[in-house]
């Protein structure tokens, strides 16, 4: 797809816009290169320094109720079947049983072939937009979670996810191709997902570009990869697959809200954060509430803008619920499983 | 999702630490020779500036007391502390400091309430840095060899020491760890405004069972400073405050053989190249100059920031500020807290007003300001020229000074042009430039990509008239030492024909000197 | 004896930034013999030629500080390997204006070249010595490291004027510290001499400026200079010298208090006029 020398890559209006018409594999490079470094330390202390905030009482309630309404939740196991997945359904549509105003999750997450036995389960449930109290479902695809496909095999998976009902599709990037420095194949396979996410109403599925920032290791290349995956034309830049450690890490987090943040104070538009994987706690969920006020404001606290994208989350945060309602303590056999 | 009536999530619902945790007495007197007396002068209140309101009362120690103190230094060091192993002291400092972290809490709300800074910055930085202190010189004092000045140096006598209100546990731990490891006694006066923490501090002492008048706490004031340091019977002098009261202390103790070393003001340049890692150099010039309400002597006051980034970093700085919270240092969220009394208040406003008046442009970051108690917003000033005062100056307090330079070599020179020379700090994703930076400030710290890094193993210390002296490290035991070889026998070598190598001075001083020879004129 | 041959006699004048120039206020006093016969009429430094001594010391000091300290430590080496070729005249200054015997005089000489010998070893150790890394508890490079603090200015011991002047000379500069030095009153000929070893030397004009005259004259001039960066007063017992400390103090300078004799080679001597720089540097892997 690229080689040696400067090849124009495929059409996506912000890169053009960006960097100037004449897009190819070295201006994009270059631009990419040019960014300013981020020196760990400083990142990490900062990161530690925003989980040093304390939210207690109303603010914590607040909180909790909006970590839910914010979660994909999700399975992506080799072992799903429908019957999971409606029981993951079931729970997204009722977390608490014994609490009915707790609020609904933002999308359950499975694999694209799962897409219409949840879309089927979610009935007039689905879609977080069309229904109060609707659920999206989003999908992952482009071989997920490793990537290595051909680029035909990687869309087919996109449209037959599309197809099926999916809002959402969360794709991840090539990383051996970002790593070995070829940010135009990298970047031209998220053009073409984006395409692949049109449907034939001519609406967009969203689209969610999973970095794996564990693989790319080093916080400067996931400030390039972050900054390619918007220009390309994700909606939004999603830390992980939930399948390589390290996954979300609140340093890496903060990292992508300062792209996403320096893309907004650029250009006005408005791009969403998902962190993925690792996330288990209230406490630590709490820390990236805090992490996306205090660094894009809280209006991206909303699910067009944020999502947690967690499984076991979700019970953590219903336990901590319970506390404060009730006063006491909660345990597991007063949460149900998904 | 929240309505647009409800509370925002940024304002933080109220998170208070309680001072439940505290047993306040409602006077204290003077700490000397091992246990709490009244003292002699009029005794004083320490307020909370956040509230104005009384915390306690406080012993004044007059002349009659500071003799007392020394007197009761003089005994424990002859008597007892002289004599006790360096192994010995050690065990009293690790005793010392493993209460420190026992009372950590506590030690954290009280310095909170007393000075006015965050209870945040009490707890994660400065308790914990004393306890450090106190660990790292206790493994000191068995190993004065080492210390770089000669086999067994020696101690100096009875310590004077004076220190300022902005950490007020802080500095008490880096000036008696170093002076006790040595094998010194100290009578230290706290700061005024500031004497809660110490109190308490002296409570611990007595549970440590450290044998009486090794350390003596005397609270006063200003007067009560100046006995001390003009003590006769005090070997050597420890000043930490203004530039203007050192200059006067290296006066007044000329002549006097007292050995002494002064850490005072600064005006720190904070240079911020066109390749610095962007968002942690704003982090960095935040935690620069406004960590603990900008009342450090190594504050980032000045911001140098290359002219071709200057619009975008004072753009980042502004969001930035946005989000820092002003109030009740108490509350755990709490990032300002209060300005320590109504005298540095007024002093910044002072300074800013001045800033203002030369032409500098003032931005303040948007805080409530609560009704009572001193408070002063996160204050920026841009177009700030090297001949302004508000870039000469040390306002000591959260102020940041604006300027903007074209090349290293400029950016070197306009940090270099001050009669101080405490800190600096660099941003650039550049190694080799920054080392070559750091080569060239004259600061006796070089913070790299970060700044206000502070640690028991790293000596700190001015150039010029920030003082002289380093606090840290094992730099930091020489000033409480006879640096043994300077004017006595030390590691001479075997220089004239027939001297005995080491035997020292008199071994260069050739033989008394015979009749004078001949008339006439030399060649 | 054969009648000696018509001497001719030496001028001895100042020496600032690598030339020899007269005193500017023209002044000269009398230098005798241990016995009260005329030897020579030396310059008597004016506070301008203090102040030129000054200006003549910071305009060489960050140049000097530069070099390498292998760089250094050759010059001094070479400053005693010159020193030694001209022992019969330093020697022969000594038994004229000290009136000590002539073994006594070879002595204060050979001592003196060993003093020399030692501290130009230290040029590129001493920071070894005196500098170390910081285990601080955080992802941070951290290294303490003395360097020099700039101008100093000495009031050499006022007897073995050679030995007492090399012993507080060579520690300020080896550094990287440039000097103005007065030399003693009485006998400032082996200042003198030694300067005329140092301008035929590669140290560069500037880092040794000696003024020869009156200290108490002089040295007020220095230890009140706002670009004198530390005041030895090793030589100054006989002056009112806690009057030049608190005059020091007015710019916070870093000063050294008397002693009498002449000061033992030390480190401390070295460290003294050096100033702690600790850099931290962050280090991340990712």
């Amino acid at each position: 797809m690229t080689i040696d020398h400067a090849v124009a890559l495929a059409p996506a209006q912000r890169a053009t816009t960006l960097i100037g018409g004449d897009l190819t594999e070295k201006s994009l490079r270059l631009h990419l290169e040019g960014l300013p470094g981020v020196d760990a330390v400083g990142l990490e202390a900062r990161a530690a320094s925003l989980g040093t905030r304390s939210i207690k009482t109303t603010s914590k309630a607040w909180a909790l109720d909006t970590i839910i309404s914010l979660i994909d939740l999700t399975t992506l196991e080799g072992a799903d079947t429908a019957g999971k997945v409606q029981s993951l359904v079931a729970k997204a549509l009722t977390p608490d049983a014994s609490d009915p105003s707790t609020p609904r999750v933002a999308a359950v997450c499975v694999y694209g072939d799962m897409v219409p036995a949840a879309v089927a389960a979610l009935g007039s449930s689905h879609g977080l937009d069309s229904s109060p109290g609707g659920v999206n479902v989003a999908a992952v695809a482009t071989a997920f979670p490793s990537g290595r496909a051909s680029l035909a095999v990687k869309l087919a998976d996109t449209k037959d996810a599309v197809d099926a009902g999916a809002n959402e599709i969360d794709m991840v990037i090539d990383r051996g191709a970002f790593l070995s420095g070829h940010y135009g194949t990298v970047f031209d396979q998220i053009v073409a997902v984006k395409e692949a996410c049109r449907r034939s109403d001519g609406t967009y599925a969203h689209l969610k570009v999973i970095l794996e920032t564990g693989e790319l290791t080093t916080y400067d290349n996931v400030r390039r990869a972050s900054w390619l995956a918007i220009l390309a034309g994700g909606d939004f830049i999603k830390t992980s697959t939930g399948k390589v450690a390290p996954a979300a890490t609140l340093p890496v987090t903060l990292l992508m809200l300062q792209v996403v943040n320096d893309w907004h104070r650029l250009t006005g538009e408005k791009i969403g954060v998902k962190p993925a994987g690792g996330i288990r706690t209230s406490k630590d969920a709490i820390k990236y509430l805090v992490t996306v006020a205090e660094t894009v404001g809280e209006e991206w606290l909303q699910p067009h803008l944020f999502r947690f994208g967690a499984s076991s989350l979700l019970n953590d945060v219903l336990l901590q619920r319970q506390k404060l309602t009730t006063g006491h303590y909660s345990g597991p056999d007063y949460v149900t499983m998904d | 999702m929240p309505t647009e009536t409800d509370k925002r999530f940024l304002d933080y619902a109220p998170a208070p630490e309680s001072t439940s945790i505290l047993h306040l007495q409602k006077s204290y007197g003077l700490f000397i020779d091992g246990s709490f007396v009244k003292g002699h002068g009029k005794s004083f209140s320490t307020i909370s500036p956040a509230t104005e309101q009384k915390i306690a009362e406080v012993s004044n120690a007059n002349a009659k007391d500071v003799d007392a103190a020394v007197a009761a230094a003089r005994r424990a060091y002859e008597r007892t502390w002289s004599k006790l192993s360096g192994a010995d002291r050690g065990k009293y400092l690790f005793r010392i400091a493993r209460l420190v972290q026992e009372r950590a809490r506590e030690l954290a709300v009280a310095e909170s309430l007393d000075n006015g800074k965050p209870i945040k910055e009490a707890r994660d930085v400065d308790v914990p840095l004393v306890a450090a202190w106190f660990f790292y010189y206790a493994g000191w004092a068995d190993k004065l060899d080492y210390a770089g000045l000669g086999p067994n140096p020696k101690a100096l006598g009875v310590a004077a020491q004076v220190i300022p209100w902005n950490f007020p546990l802080l500095m008490l731990a880096w000036k008696i760890a170093p002076a006790l490891a040595a094998g010194n006694t100290v009578v230290i006066k706290p700061a005024e405004t500031t004497p809660l923490s110490a109190l308490i501090f002296a409570e611990i002492l007595q549970q440590a069972e450290l044998p009486d008048g090794v350390v003596n706490i005397i609270t006063g004031a200003g007067e009560t400073g100046s006995l001390l340091v003009n003590h006769p019977d005090v070997n050597k002098v420890a000043f930490t405050g203004s530039t203007a009261v050192g200059r006067a202390i290296a006066k007044s103790t000329a002549g006097t053989g007292k050995k002494l070393t002064l850490e005072l003001g600064g005006k720190a340049a904070n240079i911020v190249f066109d390749d610095a890692p962007m968002d942690q150099a704003i982090e960095g010039i935040v935690n620069g100059i406004f960590f603990n309400q900008g009342h450090v002597c190594c504050a980032g006051s000045r911001l140098l920031v290359q002219e071709n980034v200057a619009d975008e970093v004072v753009d980042r700085l502004k969001q930035r500020l946005s989000t820092l919270r002003l109030g009740d240092p108490l509350d755990k969220n709490t990032d300002i807290g209060a300005i320590n009394s109504r005298e540095q208040l007024d002093r910044i406003r002072e300074l800013s007003d001045i800033g203002e008046a030369e032409g500098a442009e003032r931005w303040t970051a948007p805080c409530e300001i609560p009704a009572k108690g001193f408070w002063f917003a996160p204050t920026i000033f841009t177009g700030v020229e090297t001949s302004h005062r508000i870039a000469r100056e040390e306002v000591f307090g959260p102020v940041l000074s604006v300027l903007t330079f074209r090349t290293p070599a400029e950016a070197i020179a306009k940090a270099n042009n001050t009669p101080y020379g405490l800190s600096a700090g660099i941003w650039s994703d550049k190694g080799s430039k920054i080392l070559a930076v750091a080569d060239k400030l004259r600061a006796g710290v070089v913070w790299a990509n970060t700044f206000n890094q502070f640690d028991p193993a790293s000596p700190f210390g001015g150039y010029k008239e920030s003082g002289y002296g380093r606090e840290g490290g094992r730099h930091g035991l020489a000033a409480y030492l006879k640096s043994g070889v300077l004017s006595s026998a030390g590691s001479a070598p075997a220089i004239t024909k027939g001297a005995t190598g080491a035997a020292g001075a008199t071994a260069l001083v050739p033989a008394k000197p015979r009749s004078p020879q001949g008339r006439g004129r030399t060649k | 004896m054969t009648q000696s041959r018509l001497a001719v006699p030496k001028t001895y004048k100042l020496y600032i930034g690598g030339t020899f120039p007269r005193s500017e206020s023209g002044r000269v006093y009398e230098v005798a013999t241990s016995k009260g016969a005329f030897l020579a009429n030396a310059a008597q430094a004016s506070r301008k030629d203090a102040r030129d001594a000054v200006v003549a010391a910071r305009a060489a000091q960050p140049g000097w500080a530069g070099a390498t300290a292998y760089n250094r430590g050759q010059i001094l080496y070479r400053i005693a390997e010159l020193l030694e070729g001209r022992r019969a005249q330093f020697v022969e200054e000594i038994r004229a204006t000290e009136g000590v015997s002539a073994a006594s005089a070879r002595s204060q000489v050979d001592a003196a070249i060993d003093v020399w010998v030692w501290y130009a070893g230290w040029a590129d150790k001493y920071l070894q010595a005196a500098g170390n890394g910081n285990p601080v508890s955080g992802p941070y490079f951290n290294i303490s490291t003395p360097e020099p603090t700039g101008v100093v200015a000495i009031v050499a011991p006022q007897q073995q004027s050679l030995l007492g002047l090399v012993s507080v000379l060579a520690p300020v500069i080896l550094s990287g510290n440039t000097a103005v030095l007065i030399a003693s009153e009485k006998a400032p000929l082996s200042a003198i001499s030694l300067t005329e070893v140092l301008a035929t030397s590669d140290v560069p004009g500037g880092v040794v400026n000696v003024l020869t005259g009156s200290a108490a004259e002089i040295a007020p001039w220095l230890a009140s200079h706002a670009d004198v960066n530390a005041l030895d007063l090793t030589g100054a017992e006989a002056l009112d010298w806690v009057e030049l400390q608190i005059a020091a103090a007015e710019t916070l300078k870093r000063v050294l208090p008397p002693e009498s004799g002449v000061p033992a080679p030390s480190l401390d001597r070295i460290t003294f006029f050096t100033e702690t720089k600790t850099v931290w540097h962050t280090k991340a892997l990712i």
